[in-house]
């Protein structure tokens, strides 16, 4: 049972992990509050289930969903933020809620507000060792994740455009000044963080088997309350606070079963750590 | 006579352009960004309601009184967020819409999901009030919290917020006590707050957690943003142009969010300063 939920707690943790991580890019770089992050999540999602019923594999699905993302992500970058850096924050916050609501709106138009199916498997079967039972989208889930963390913790530590990457987060005119290309870095890291996001989407259409056009109203905001527990920007911190978010979820109301609003747990989390670390579980002042 | 329809249209309206001018206290002229405005509504919204309903006060007290509580816990929840730097406040505040939310959701005490009921108009002159007659109490009770906060903006503690605004550590080494100060904000911005949540509560005669939800402070939010933060009017002027909008945009019912959305996100993208922001068309043509 304790083995049971603690599965459960990590692969609901590491989806948060991949939705996370984008965002805390995101501000890591450019110190936005990336709202609209959670309408990628979604296009990722639809256009992943699009794809899938196009060709039947989900391979293919999530390596379109992730691509969609990308895209998306990056024309968001060049359009709507980049012209709006130079304004007080609370700028590209409003124009980053009023792109979330257009685009969730955009989708229960164009695909109906009704909750479509995603029913991709692949043959794996699920895997259970006596009452312990991995289902094979909990597989799919921790094998992606951590796929996906590999490669971004090779890509930051061991490339040039990585530590690039790195440097933009401490202070993009000293980078610049370097002769490193600032603003083809911030679309990198865009596109990055998108991919992402339309991995998870696309891994959570399938583990619940629906994408519907509000999917991404609960992650949007607690996947802000996920960085900030992490502490702003922090890539580790992040990962951490999306597994410490996803196991308290499981626990408190799997296990313990308390009455209360399971997507308020990560908010109660941020809160009471803010009182005691303000700047998160591994933020620096 | 007045319709009942437009009646209701124009009271939602000015709670509206209530909420968006004590938002604008606290985000306009004091910079601090708060997510999370409608858990002071609803707070305020809430005691009024149990102050007239389980408690037996009459309007005329549970309303005011509504508006001390939302300041006390305004004052309670502002002094441990304010510690944290500017973007972990907004999201601060976020939690807290979630949690205040979730406590009248989830406690029976306030009455849960199916909410509070049997709020009545207020009486006076041994009858009911009407509609239109509850429309100039809070227009006029609005009127006198502008008059207020005009002094306030001229005094001492009005030039203390624009300096911490504009730079909070010259502010702090100039001798502004900058906690001190943004505290007195968060304070008088969630009075108004639970004050219009009163004057709600008694209006709608029926209240629930969800009309005090992370929605509606966003809505309160983009009012503030839309007519121009940090300006007198207009804060006034968006919750009068975003209210009115989903009324007249009914025939096309199907895109309205949308639009919302979008012009939310054009109204940034191009007059970043709002309607009656120093840079936006419409004060650059009348200033001349």
């Amino acid at each position: 049972m304790l083995w049971q939920q603690l599965a459960n707690g990590i692969a609901i943790g590491s989806v948060y992990a991949l939705i996370s991580l984008g965002l805390t890019m995101v501000y890591g770089i450019l110190r936005i509050l990336h709202v609209a992050h959670a309408g990628i999540y979604a296009l990722g999602a639809y256009v992943g289930l699009f794809s899938f019923k196009l060709v039947g594999n989900f391979w293919i699905s999530l390596m379109v969903g992730m691509a969609g993302a990308a895209i998306a992500g990056y024309l968001v970058e060049r359009f709507l933020y980049t012209p709006l850096l130079h304004l007080p924050r609370i700028a590209p916050l409003i124009v980053s809620i009023g792109l979330f609501t257009a685009l969730e709106e955009a989708f229960r138009i164009v695909a109906g507000p009704h909750t479509l199916t995603y029913n991709a498997r692949i043959g794996l079967g699920d895997l259970s060792i006596g009452s312990f039972r991995l289902t094979e989208t909990q597989i799919l889930i921790l094998f992606i994740t951590i796929i996906i963390l590999i490669f971004l913790w090779a890509f930051l530590t061991k490339t040039r455009t990585g530590l690039a990457m790195r440097a933009c987060a401490q202070d993009p005119e000293t980078t610049s000044s370097f002769g490193v290309n600032v603003s083809a870095i911030i679309a990198i890291n865009f596109i990055i963080g998108s991919a992402m996001a339309g991995a998870a989407g696309v891994l959570i259409g399938v583990y619940d088997n629906q994408v519907w056009p509000t999917m991404g109203s609960i992650p949007a905001y607690k996947a802000l309350a996920i960085v900030v527990l992490g502490g702003l920007g922090n890539i580790p911190g992040t990962v951490l606070a999306s597994i410490v978010v996803g196991l308290a979820e499981t626990f408190f109301i799997g296990v313990l079963a308390i009455p209360f609003p399971r997507d308020a747990v990560a908010f109660v989390a941020m809160i009471l750590v803010l009182m005691f670390k303000p700047y998160g579980l591994l933020g620096k002042a | 006579m007045i319709s009942g329809y437009l009646i209701t249209i124009l009271i939602t309206i000015l709670i509206y352009a209530m909420l968006a001018h004590s938002l604008n206290l606290i985000t306009g002229h004091a910079g601090q960004i708060s997510l999370g405005h409608a858990a002071f509504f609803g707070i305020g919204a809430y005691s009024s309601a149990m102050l007239y309903t389980e408690a037996g006060f009459p309007f005329w007290i549970s309303v005011p009184l509504a508006a001390v509580v939302a300041g006390i816990i305004g004052a309670l929840l502002g002094i441990p967020c304010l510690r944290v730097r500017d973007d972990f406040l907004a999201i601060t505040t976020m939690g807290i819409n979630f949690v205040v939310e979730a406590i009248f959701l989830y406690i029976p005490f306030f009455g849960g999901a199916m909410g509070i009921g049997g709020i009545n108009l207020p009486k006076w002159f041994g009858r009911d009030m009407t509609k239109p007659e509850y429309f100039f109490i809070i227009l006029i009770t609005f009127g006198l919290l502008l008059l207020v906060d005009r002094q306030l903006g001229r005094s001492w503690i009005g030039l203390a917020w624009a300096s911490i605004r504009e730079d909070e550590q010259a502010a702090g080494a100039m001798g502004v006590d900058v906690v001190r100060f943004k505290v007195l904000a968060f304070i008088l911005g969630s009075a108004i707050a639970g004050l219009a949540g009163g004057f709600y509560a008694h209006f709608l005669t029926f209240i629930m957690p969800q009309n005090f939800g992370f929605g509606q402070s966003i809505v309160i939010l983009c009012m503030v943003v839309f007519g121009g933060i940090g300006t007198r009017w207009g804060p006034i002027i968006g919750a009068v142009i975003l209210g009115i909008l989903p009324e007249i945009s009914r025939p096309i019912m199907e895109y309205r969010i949308l639009i919302y959305g979008v012009l939310l996100l054009a109204m940034m993208r191009f007059q970043p300063g709002g309607l009656l922001g120093a840079e936006s068309i419409l004060s650059r043509t009348f200033r001349r």
